[in-house]
């Protein structure tokens, strides 16, 4: 059986989908992504679908899973690469990628990430001097 | 009255006897239509050029234009009419530098006069027509393929994407938006999304003179497919007149951002993401 390999860079995992997934193969991906994340507690996910030509309902759906999976275990999920044939197609049908952010290429992808991890911290720092400044 | 094998070894007999003085005929009979608009050395070549293919035809025994004696004739006449479609001649020129030959024949047989010569004559005036017919399609066909050319030539030139600064690119509609247009310019920004890498589009609808429910349609499909891809839209050069029609029909925009002009766009995009103008910074630091 075809497994989808998940790269580590830095504090994101990278999954490449390059070949037409199967019921079995999105559904070992979504095992070894939540273990993957558990275990190296990365923050962020990117899902390339260059290589893809159709993305179906099913995608759609395989996509939306692994988004939610993600979002529990704290982890944020971006679609990257999505070609203009495949969002056209997608608009045509009426399917909307709900929930999910996307991103023109890894690099942008990488951005988005690094940005919302960034205002978090911002979020957390201020609320710190708050409270320090509340409670003297 | 179709040509007999027999009557086709005349014609090329006839054709080839008085070559000369019946392509002076008929060079004379054309260049009166054409007035000088095209040159008298490049009319011979053409009238020669068919002459013979005529004689070569009729000495194979033509009977139909459309048999298979007839194939180097056929290619001959569509030659000379193409090119007379590009070059702007009406169809009743082209068809008249065919039917010239008619004039010619006539007074090179009324001279020769024998005894079948009405039914020669009748018989090779059909195969003329069918000449005049099939130019006449040619013609026809040719000038159809230039209109097609155009036409797409236009729908290129219609919709560029310019680059207005790094990471943001514009299109400027002009003109009508309908079905076939608007899918040219959903795939040539989205491909020019992926192309340059950049996250904003602006497009700008100044010059689209009416928009209604299915123009209004189209550009929402061309952001919701950009979003798609992880790039953002926005919406410029919203005239007065647009936008209260955009209102009297309903048409939601929802959450995308829509600017009065080109200028506002930009300057929306450029605080997204996060370029500091002088003016701005003059502002905040006083």
């Amino acid at each position: 059986m075809e497994r989808v390999p998940i790269l580590k860079i830095g504090d994101i995992l990278l999954v490449s989908i390059l070949v037409d997934m199967s019921d079995q193969t999105a559904v070992q991906l979504q095992e070894d992504l939540a273990e993957r994340i558990v275990a190296t507690g990365c923050h962020g996910v990117i899902i390339d679908i260059t290589a893809l030509d159709i993305v179906d309902s099913f995608v759609g759906r395989m996509l939306s899973t692994i988004a939610s999976i993600s979002k529990v275990l704290d982890a944020e999920t971006v679609v990257v690469g999505m070609r203009p044939a495949v969002a056209i197609t997608l608009v045509e049908l009426g399917l909307s990628l709900n929930g999910i952010r996307t991103a023109l290429n890894v690099e942008r992808g990488m951005e988005l990430i690094a940005a919302s991890r960034a205002d978090d911290w911002d979020a957390v720092l201020v609320d710190d001097e708050d409270t320090e400044t509340a409670t003297p | 009255m179709a040509l007999g094998a027999e009557q086709g070894g005349r014609l090329a007999e006839l054709l080839s006897q008085h070559e000369d003085r019946l392509t002076n005929r008929w060079i004379e009979i054309v260049a009166g239509s054409l007035r000088g608009r095209l040159s008298r050395a490049e009319l011979a070549r053409q009238v020669q050029e068919l002459h013979r293919a005529v004689a070569d035809a009729g000495r194979q025994g033509i009977g139909d234009l459309a048999d298979e004696h007839g194939g180097e004739l056929r290619a001959v006449l569509a030659e000379i009419s193409t090119n007379r479609a590009r070059q702007g001649f009406s169809a009743t020129e082209t068809a008249i530098s065919v039917f010239a030959i008619k004039d010619a024949l006539l007074e090179l047989m009324e001279q020769e006069r024998g005894e079948d010569t009405l039914r020669d004559f009748v018989a090779f005036s059909s195969l003329i027509d069918q000449m005049g017919l099939f130019t006449f399609e040619t013609f026809v066909r040719a000038r159809e393929s230039l209109i097609a050319d155009q036409a797409e030539q236009l729908l290129e030139l219609s919709t560029p994407v310019v680059k207005l600064w790094e990471g943001v690119v514009a299109v400027p509609l002009v003109g009508t938006l309908d079905s076939a247009r608007a899918q040219v310019v959903m795939e040539r920004l989205l491909q020019t999304l992926v192309d340059t890498g950049s996250p904003y589009a602006i497009i700008d609808i100044t010059g689209v003179p009416a928009v209604d429910t299915q123009v209004a349609q189209h550009i929402l499909k061309t952001v919701v497919a950009a979003r798609l891809m992880g790039a953002d839209c926005i919406i410029s050069g919203i005239r007065p007149q647009i936008a209260q029609t955009i209102v009297a029909l309903g048409i939601e925009f929802g959450d995308i951002a829509t600017k009065a002009s080109l200028a506002d766009a930009l300057r929306h995009v450029l605080r997204l993401t996060g370029v500091e103008t002088t003016a701005r910074r003059a502002r905040r630091e006083s």
